[in-house]
């Protein structure tokens, strides 16, 4: 047994009073879960501390909540752990979890004065768990990008569930079901259960960066699901799901990539990847939707084979009216859009993100020196001949996998020597 | 008052199934569940379903399979539609989009399971559960119109008319605390089980044996609760599964010397005997001195080739990282037997009808029965669907039929003064809820678990009739009204109490040793005495105790060796 302080971003709705920090010291085994040191204080101190729960075991998906300011799952997360990120960014940063989490208090900005009160208190104790490595609290707070209910419990339905249902999320197949199974290729079964394997816990949804910039955006849980129905055999439907997903301005063109989904999923659905696979598809339907995602897709995949870093004026360019080489024929829209670019262009300048004018020239931006440029043909050139989807249901982990073929080749040579040295 | 033809309680896959066959019918369909229905725990039914499928099996296999893991007692007519109605269901789901697993020529495809002569199990990789109950749940929204969802709606009481006959039931709304009367022509139970009553168990938090209670105390008979199944491969101290599908691919049972301990308790069937005689063959290696310090033995998944563990058992190598910290691929995981699950419940025909007219039950929460003394693995899944939707039908067919009567405020008002009684008991007046639970469960699991005798039976039985006592004085903490989980949690160790009570009382009537019940002290099974069902009924002075007969069509009890 261990212990533990766990600190907790509680609200009470029925209290009167705003969101506030509360402390808990909790003694269990490392191995044990954050959700069990939240039973342990709902069970022997407060009763009032709520928190969905049910199955213990990843399976459910009732417990998302953030542990250090990660999105996961409270029962898949063991305290030992969380323990050592806690002290682990306390060292880094000399700030706790703690405080670097009190901002998101600013959402309740009426509250702001609790927060501050807390983090001023958290400062001081925070440099000291930095340099004499007493423990830092391990922070729990609700699932982010969604409306808090009570304590840990947020609504889901108004952010998740509705845009789930907005994907049409069931099997849209046409004709007359066969009189037995529908034959389908076996692959195609494995490759949409890493999309089943979704419980629906919302870390994902949580986590979104594109969600916290366009709270309209379908999300990657959404997304996911919908991927589900695309790469199903089954479904007849597909071009029109495609073409719903890709006109939609908060639709799969809305994902910017950032991979917080993939860290923050408890069961390797890898929501992002299947957004792509989306995205991948409609490209390949040629669906050249109104957003300009797919050639903005494309001008990124071309701009960097040919330079090797990202021209962003370029990029523009490319995005809107594809086929340059002096045959530039922007659409009224693409030239609107690049004309509304432009304060995002002087904001860049003002700020120095843009550091270099000449850069705002299309065609000006250099290309990577040397051999640099080689290498980056050659990750093309690698990534055209593994042009193969990536499943866990279907390879296991790529590293762990590579690892097992090398332990396995190991393990025949050894076996064959041994044969050998019998035989003689 | 909201008002349906039929209403759900439950959400899980036999009451999904249920609302689904409702909604066929053309009534109108209520389904309400403590939880989001995506958190149900039919999720974690991870190995597969069982049917006869493929060419060259049978139902009759299928049935005889069942009855004999069943140790005789299930119901041989309800085992018989179940076998005989499993492959319409399965190509059913396939056809809604279940994405089984292929065979290489893309049709569905099997693997072995225990207690089966064939292999006919026919799975999602390791979250069959998971991914059946989403499709469902997919059906429930694209049906949106005919069924309406309460999603986080507690249940509390049912309304019993002056006929005797159910027509409606009490339910919170967890949200805001607002207590509603509902309006049904027939309600239909799928709570699941009683798990919860167990420490450790596999089950989830939310198995409190709610339906099962609910039933018993509008005087519905339970049946066959002596029959509480311990699961051969639980990890110890989390009680989370290992599922059966690894001994279906392969996977050896070891002692902590190394043996292949199953050679002694089931030569043929080996790691694949039915869950009782494993479960029994590991705690007798633990007993006797054979298993490893920690109380366990140990499962080796390392024999089956590891990119089969990687496409087909990948669930349990997250479990076995996430939760014990071992890498299944590559050494031997400790388990030992735990509680898993409950094949008594409420009695009920093959249609879901109890005792009560209007009021049916399936799934685990139901005793139909075809799981008798032990519940073979992959046959919970289909149980809840071919059950749950024979009495989403039934109950729809009842709806059209009948007039249907207003249920009484009086039961609203008395479960509103039952939650101010718990609200009014200060702090500190008496046990904390949770500390009651605690010592329910592990009393329950040293005492009514794998072996068992009278004395200790006797024993666990009066620590639960002293806990029910203290459970009128259990003190919570939280008297607000939006999302009051210990409220909740006080009204669920009441579901327990009843639960556990039944079980002691018909194991210690139970004078024989049949499937999941091992009386040390009468270690033969007894067909001449107790090839019978206990049923109970509740009644001032505690359960009441009667039998009824098992329904044997065309296999006679015969001895029962793997």
């Amino acid at each position: 047994m261990a212990d533990y302080k766990i600190k907790v971003r509680r609200f009470q709705p029925e209290s009167g009073e705003g969101p506030y920090w509360e402390e808990f010291n909790v003694d269990l085994e490392p191995s044990l879960s954050v959700l069990d040191s939240l039973l342990q204080v709902k069970d022997g101190e407060d009763g009032s501390l709520a928190v969905r729960c049910s199955c213990r075991a990843a399976i459910c998906g009732s417990c998302g909540m953030k542990i250090n300011g990660q999105s996961g799952l409270g029962c898949k997360t063991q305290i030992g752990e969380a323990q050592e990120q806690a002290n682990k960014m306390a060292a880094a940063t000399g700030v706790t979890a703690a405080e670097a989490s009190s901002p998101i208090g600013a959402q309740a900005p009426e509250q702001s004065h609790l927060v501050r009160a807390a983090g001023q208190e958290e400062a001081g104790a925070g440099r000291t768990a930095a340099t004499t490595e007493v423990a830092a609290p391990i922070v729990i707070e609700p699932m982010g990008n969604m409306p808090v209910v009570k304590d840990l419990i947020t609504d889901m339905e108004s952010t998740h569930w509705t845009k789930f249902r907005r994907v049409t999320p069931w099997l849209l197949p046409h004709g007359e079901a066969p009189e037995r199974e529908y034959i389908v290729d076996p692959e195609s079964m494995l490759d949409i259960t890493q999309s089943m394997a979704c419980i629906q816990c919302g870390a994902c949804v949580s986590s979104c960066l594109s969600m916290e910039a366009d709270p309209d955006f379908i999300g990657p849980a959404a997304l996911a699901k919908a991927y589900r129905f695309v790469g199903d055999p089954r479904d007849a439907e597909t071009k029109e799901r495609l073409h719903d997903l890709a006109e939609d301005p908060h639709g799969i063109y809305d994902c910017t990539h950032c991979f917080s989904c993939i860290d923050a999923c408890p069961k390797d659905v890898a929501p992002m990847d299947q957004i792509m696979r989306l995205r991948r598809k409609a490209g390949e339907e040629g669906i050249e939707d109104s957003n300009s995602g797919h050639s903005h897709e494309m001008a990124f995949v071309k701009i960097i084979e040919k330079k090797g870093t990202l021209d962003e004026s370029g990029l523009l360019q490319e995005s809107f009216a594809p086929g340059i080489k002096g045959k530039l024929k922007p659409s009224k829209r693409a030239i609107k859009e690049m004309l509304g670019s432009i304060p995002t262009a002087i904001r860049g300048i003002k700020t120095g993100k843009m550091r270099s004018l000449p850069k705002l020239i299309p065609g000006v931006h250099h290309k990577l020196p040397g051999g640099a440029q080689d290498d980056v043909k050659a990750i093309y050139k690698h990534a055209e001949e593994h042009n193969e989807e990536f499943n866990l249901y279907i390879k296991g982990d790529e590293g762990e996998l590579a690892e097992l073929e090398a332990e396995d080749a190991f393990e025949e040579k050894a076996g064959a020597q041994a044969n050998e040295e019998a035989s003689s | 008052m909201p008002t349906h033809d039929v209403l759900v309680i439950g959400a899980g896959l036999a009451g999904q199934r249920a609302a689904l066959a409702a909604a066929e019918e053309g009534v109108s369909v209520g389904i309400i569940s403590k939880v989001h229905p995506v958190r149900s725990h039919s999720n974690a039914a991870q190995g597969g379903i069982n049917a006869a499928l493929n060419p060259g099996d049978s139902w009759e296999s299928h049935a005889f399979d069942t009855i004999k893991g069943s140790d005789y007692l299930g119901d041989q007519d309800a085992i018989e539609i179940m076998t005989r109605e499993a492959p319409e269901e399965i190509l059913h789901l396939e056809h809604l989009g279940v994405t089984f697993h292929r065979n290489e020529e893309g049709k569905l495809g099997t693997r072995a399971f225990g207690g089966a002569s064939a292999a006919r199990t026919y799975y999602v990789a390791d979250i069959t559960g998971q991914a059946i109950m989403h499709v469902l749940y997919e059906q429930l929204m694209k049906y949106s119109e005919q069924i309406a969802r309460y999603e986080e709606w507690f249940s509390t009481a049912l309304a019993i008319d002056e006929n005797g006959e159910c027509c409606g039931v009490v339910t919170r709304n967890v949200a805001d605390g607002s207590m509603e009367l509902f309006e049904a022509k027939s309600v239909i139970l799928a709570c699941g089980g009683n798990g919860q009553v167990w420490k450790p168990t596999t089950n989830a938090l939310i198995c409190t044996g709610d339906g099962i209670a609910m039933a018993y105390r509008v005087g519905a008979k339970l049946m066959d609760m002596e029959m509480i199944q311990y699961h051969p491969t639980t990890l110890a101290g989390k009680g989370f599964l290992i599922t059966e599908g690894a001994r279906g691919e392969g996977a050896h049972l070891l002692n902590a010397k190394g043996e292949r301990f199953m050679e002694t308790y089931a030569p043929n069937k080996m790691e694949l005997a039915s869950r009782d005689v494993v479960s029994r063959a590991e705690q007798t290696e633990i007993n006797e001195g054979r298993g490893f310090p920690d109380g366990t033995v140990a499962l080796d998944i390392t024999v089956v080739p590891k990119k089969r563990v990687h496409e087909a058992l990948r669930e349990i190598v997250l479990v076995g990282r996430d939760f014990a910290g071992v890498d299944i691929t590559r050494e031997p995981i400790h388990i030992k037997p735990g509680n898993h699950y409950t094949m008594g419940g409420v009695k009920t025909d093959v249609d879901g009808r109890t005792d009560i007219p209007g009021l049916y039950s399936a799934g685990e929460t139901a005793c139909v029965s075809v799981h008798g003394g032990n519940r073979l693995g992959a046959n919970s899944l289909l149980d809840t669907l071919i059950f749950g939707r024979r009495s989403g039908a039934d109950a729809a067919a009842r709806a059209k039929r009948i007039e249907g009567s207003k249920p009484s405020r009086k039961v609203l008002e008395d479960e509103d003064a039952m939650i101010a009684d718990i609200n009014s008991r200060a702090n500190g007046s008496g046990r904390r809820v949770s500390e009651i639970k605690l010592e329910l469960g592990q009393t329950m699991d040293a005492k009514v678990a794998v072996f068992r005798d009278e004395a200790g039976i006797q024993e666990a039985l009066e620590v639960v009739q002293r806990l029910k006592e203290e459970a009128k004085s259990a003190y919570i903490d939280d008297h607000g009204s939006i999302f009051n989980q210990d409220l909740l949690g006080a009204i669920e160790l009441g579901y327990m109490l009843d639960n556990a009570e039944c079980t002691c009382v018909a194991a210690l009537e139970r004078k024989e040793s049949r499937g999941a019940q091992y009386r040390t002290d009468f270690p033969e099974r007894n067909d001449d005495e107790w090839l019978k069902h206990i049923d109970l009924e509740q009644t001032d002075d505690g359960p009441e105790i009667s039998y009824s007969e098992v329904t044997i069509t065309q296999w006679e009890p015969e001895a029962r060796t793997y």
